[in-house]
């Protein structure tokens, strides 16, 4: 540290020593921003063979083996390494005990190990990945996985069964941390919704996840030692394997969404100038998205043999999805109504969110009501669909949120005109990519195929979801470059860039490692815009 | 618990050194560490059920091979490992009581004959495990399993079904035998901690954390006993 510069988390320590062996959960937030990024353009690596592939009807790049690896690995990768992890694990950790008034998490160590869990997890994947592969697709469905496959099913399942360890640990420690470490005065009702997101997605981690790692070590038992629980040719059940990895995995594109329902609750009444509309009901939204979850898995397997009765109940319950999320759109829109907007970088992404997750829901519900779902059942209707909610939904929430707590994260303000660019670039590519899809799916085009050239009509509508694939992939990139200019030349960030509400404004940009000179004490409300009269500060 | 490399920055003088570095006070840090012990108990609950899950639906599928499969077990083996995770469990929860009231060697006592006690359950599950591989009902290529679904002397065993059985046998208990070596070492470095003195009445929340995780490892026992050996021994 240099004489006379301000100490923060950063400047404490230097060396790798001080960052592997941290157990700040500031500094632990970069290690895991480092770690899923790097997972992240893995998986978008595939994402572009996929599309490359796609670009023509014959199967011409690569052939079916190989194809069916690469949508494997795209999916294991972004679901398990960067979907999940992404916003609890970087903003999450980072954010939770700032903005509530905490020196740290509750298990500091925990934390770490919760990143080591990771990183084995992480090197199994990887392993995986240059050993040949696995092609199971992301749902190591049985007995394909167990029985018919000779690639590496046992590596990658073991892969995320550590991985999922670090999940349940990372929820662990946000939940205990909510309850016991807030600050005096921080009572639930003045938490920011981003805690509250991050206390129900930490419920849902905690009780799905270890089914999955059950489920997952029972497919590797059963490849080792040729036991038949899931194999019907030995007398067991392969529904029971659906059942049982659903029953986390519908619950898992929640763990996904619902950290960026918080991230965008943040971003949209910091750039509205006003308090959320309907606080309660948003948390409690949050809590009842996070409940009916659990109650839903089944929609999955409409067409798969389960009784007519239970199919009806599944998808009953998966409409109460939608008036949860219903009430969310509708306050976020609400609390926007006569606010004093303005259209930084993180605003443009939280109404992308907001448009692009109204899309993905809503064609939830098509694939919730029976007669439809039978038609576009693993079509790219269904890959448009979960697109919608994943990468429209949580990427753009992920990166929305990057960019309003960057100047906080790193203490320097990212270049403005950039970003609205990049975030321009990640809204059309997304829609030129995944809005095609749709139509393909309901034309009837199936997922998972290499090879299109029985018809190729579907052509054109293929092409423009690569062009857009390629567009997106300009938005990805870019903001990684300017994060890493902006942290060398980027103008120094005040400690409140926007003016905004919540503690984590009220310390300083970096943060000293133990957050508060002194034990905060709340008296007001959340997002009490009412009171700053300051605006927005206009970007240079 | 108290050597974190970040602790020393505010500690102030007088406080007691087990008190980390972020906690306000030592009733936060122990309701912190207590809440997290049963918030981790909750998902091993969600862990062993799907395997439970998985053992309903076939033993309703599959009631009579896997009633001969649960007779082949050894009961007497069984409950008596059954009784010393009881008595296990009793020795826990008086280390607890003995740190609450800082009875040093009964502490200690108490910690060593629990871990004892876990090893004779450990040992006992290792023969009936080498029972099982000596009769060849360990699923796979060598599974062997004659005879006939109890009360029907008609009906010969589906080797497949009983496969399953084994199969579930085998992981349930093993991985309650991996939690039970979990515990022991848990206790071993408690044990050591207890012989340097640390804990007291004024600190004691690790022996009490531990506790509620070896009494969770006994509940699964007592449930997996019934499951598993006693589900169809009346015939």
């Amino acid at each position: 540290m240099a004489s006379g510069e301000r100490e923060t988390y950063l400047n404490k320590e230097y060396g790798i020593k001080s960052w592997l062996l941290t157990v700040d959960h500031k500094r632990i937030a970069l290690l895991y921003l480092v770690s899923i990024t790097f997972f992240f353009f893995i998986g978008g690596f595939f994402a572009l063979l996929i599309r490359l592939e796609l670009l023509t009807p014959a199967g011409d790049l690569v052939q079916a083996d190989t194809y069916n690896k690469l949508f494997t690995m795209h999916g294991q990768v972004m679901v398990f390494f960067f979907l999940i992890p992404a916003v609890p694990a970087v903003l999450g950790n980072f954010l939770i005990p700032i903005m509530i008034g905490a020196k740290d998490l509750a298990f500091p160590r925990v934390n770490l190990l919760s990143w080591y869990l990771y990183i084995i997890g992480g090197a199994l994947m990887l392993y995986t990945i240059l050993n040949g592969g696995v092609d199971t697709g992301w749902t190591f469905y049985t007995p394909l996985s167990t029985e018919f496959l000779n690639t590496h099913v046992v590596t990658a399942g073991l892969a995320i069964f550590v991985a999922g360890f670090s999940s349940i640990l990372t929820g662990l420690n946000f939940v205990v941390t909510t309850h016991r470490m807030r600050a005096p005065g921080m009572t639930w009702s003045r938490l920011p919704l981003f805690v509250w997101a991050h206390y129900a997605t930490s419920i849902i981690q905690l009780l799905g996840t270890p089914v999955l790692a059950i489920t997952l070590l029972l497919v590797v038992c059963e490849r080792l030692f040729h036991l038949g629980i899931f194999n019907p040719a030995l007398g067991g059940d392969p529904l029971l394997f659906q059942h049982l990895f659903w029953f986390y995995s519908h619950p898992a594109v929640y763990i996904m969404i619902l950290p960026g329902m918080g991230i965008v609750s943040e971003i949209v009444c910091c750039f509205s100038r006003k308090r959320i509309f309907g606080y309660t009901a948003m948390a409690l939204a949050l809590l009842g998205i996070a409940v009916v979850g659990f109650l839903v898995w089944a929609h999955h397997m409409f067409v798969a043999g389960i009784s007519l009765y239970a199919a009806m109940i599944f998808s009953l319950l998966s409409y109460f999805v939608a008036v949860p999320s219903a009430i969310k759109v509708f306050n976020w829109t609400s609390t926007m109504y006569k606010g004093s907007i303005t259209y930084q970088t993180p605003m443009l992404y939280a109404f992308g969110f907001i448009g692009l997750f109204t899309m993905g829901g809503l064609t939830g519900l098509f694939l919730a009501s029976l007669g439809i779902d039978v038609h576009v059942t693993d079509t790219y209707f269904v890959v448009a669909h979960f697109h919608y909610i994943m990468v429209g939904g949580m990427v753009m929430a992920y990166l929305g949120g990057m960019h309003f707590w960057w100047p906080k994260i790193s203490g320097r303000m990212y270049p403005e005109g950039w970003g609205r660019l990049a975030a321009l670039l990640v809204f059309v590519g997304f829609n030129l990519t995944f809005f095609p899809q749709f139509i393909l799916g309901y034309m009837g085009m199936p997922r998972r195929y290499w090879d299109y050239s029985h018809s190729p009509e579907f052509q054109i509508l293929n092409v423009l979801s690569t062009a857009g694939a390629t567009v997106l992939a300009v938005g990805y990139v870019l903001p990684m470059i300017y994060f890493l200019w902006s942290m060398r030349y980027g103008k120094p960030a005040p400690d409140n860039p926007w003016n905004a509400a919540g503690l984590e404004w009220m310390v300083p940009s970096p943060p000293p490692t133990f957050n508060f000179e002194e034990q905060p004490v709340v008296t007001w409300e959340a997002y009490n815009y009412d009171e700053i009269k300051e605006e927005v500060p206009v970007a240079q | 618990m108290h050597n974190s490399p970040i602790a020393t920055a505010d500690q102030e003088a007088h406080q007691n050194p087990a008190l980390l570095h972020h906690f306000a006070t030592e009733e936060q840090q122990k309701d912190a560490a207590s809440l997290g012990m049963w918030v981790f108990l909750a998902t091993e609950i969600m862990f062993f059920g799907g395997m439970f899950c998985a053992y309903l639906v076939y033993r309703y599928w599959y009631f009579g091979d896997f009633g001969a499969g649960s007779q082949s077990l050894n009961v007497v083996l069984g409950g008596t490992n059954t009784a010393v995770l009881i008595c296990s469990s009793l020795t826990v929860a008086l280390a607890v009581r003995a740190a609450q009231l800082g009875q040093q060697k009964v502490i200690i006592i108490c910690l060593i004959l629990t871990m004892l006690l876990g090893l004779v359950f450990l040992g006992i599950k290792g023969v009936e495990y080498h029972d099982k591989f000596v009769e060849h009902h360990v699923p796979g290529p060598g599974f062997h399993f004659p005879g006939h679904v109890p009360g029907h002397p008609d009906i010969p065993i589906n080797q497949h079904h009983a496969q399953i059985f084994f199969s579930l046998y085998f992981i349930m208990t093993g991985l309650h035998a991996l939690h039970m070596i979990i515990g022991v070492g848990l206790f071993a470095f408690i044990t050591y901690n207890a012989m340097r003195r640390r804990y007291g009445p004024d600190y004691y929340t690790p022996v009490e954390v531990a506790g509620l995780y070896w009494h969770f490892v006994d509940i699964i026992w007592i449930y997996l006993f019934p499951l598993l050996y006693l589900i169809d021994r009346s015939k």
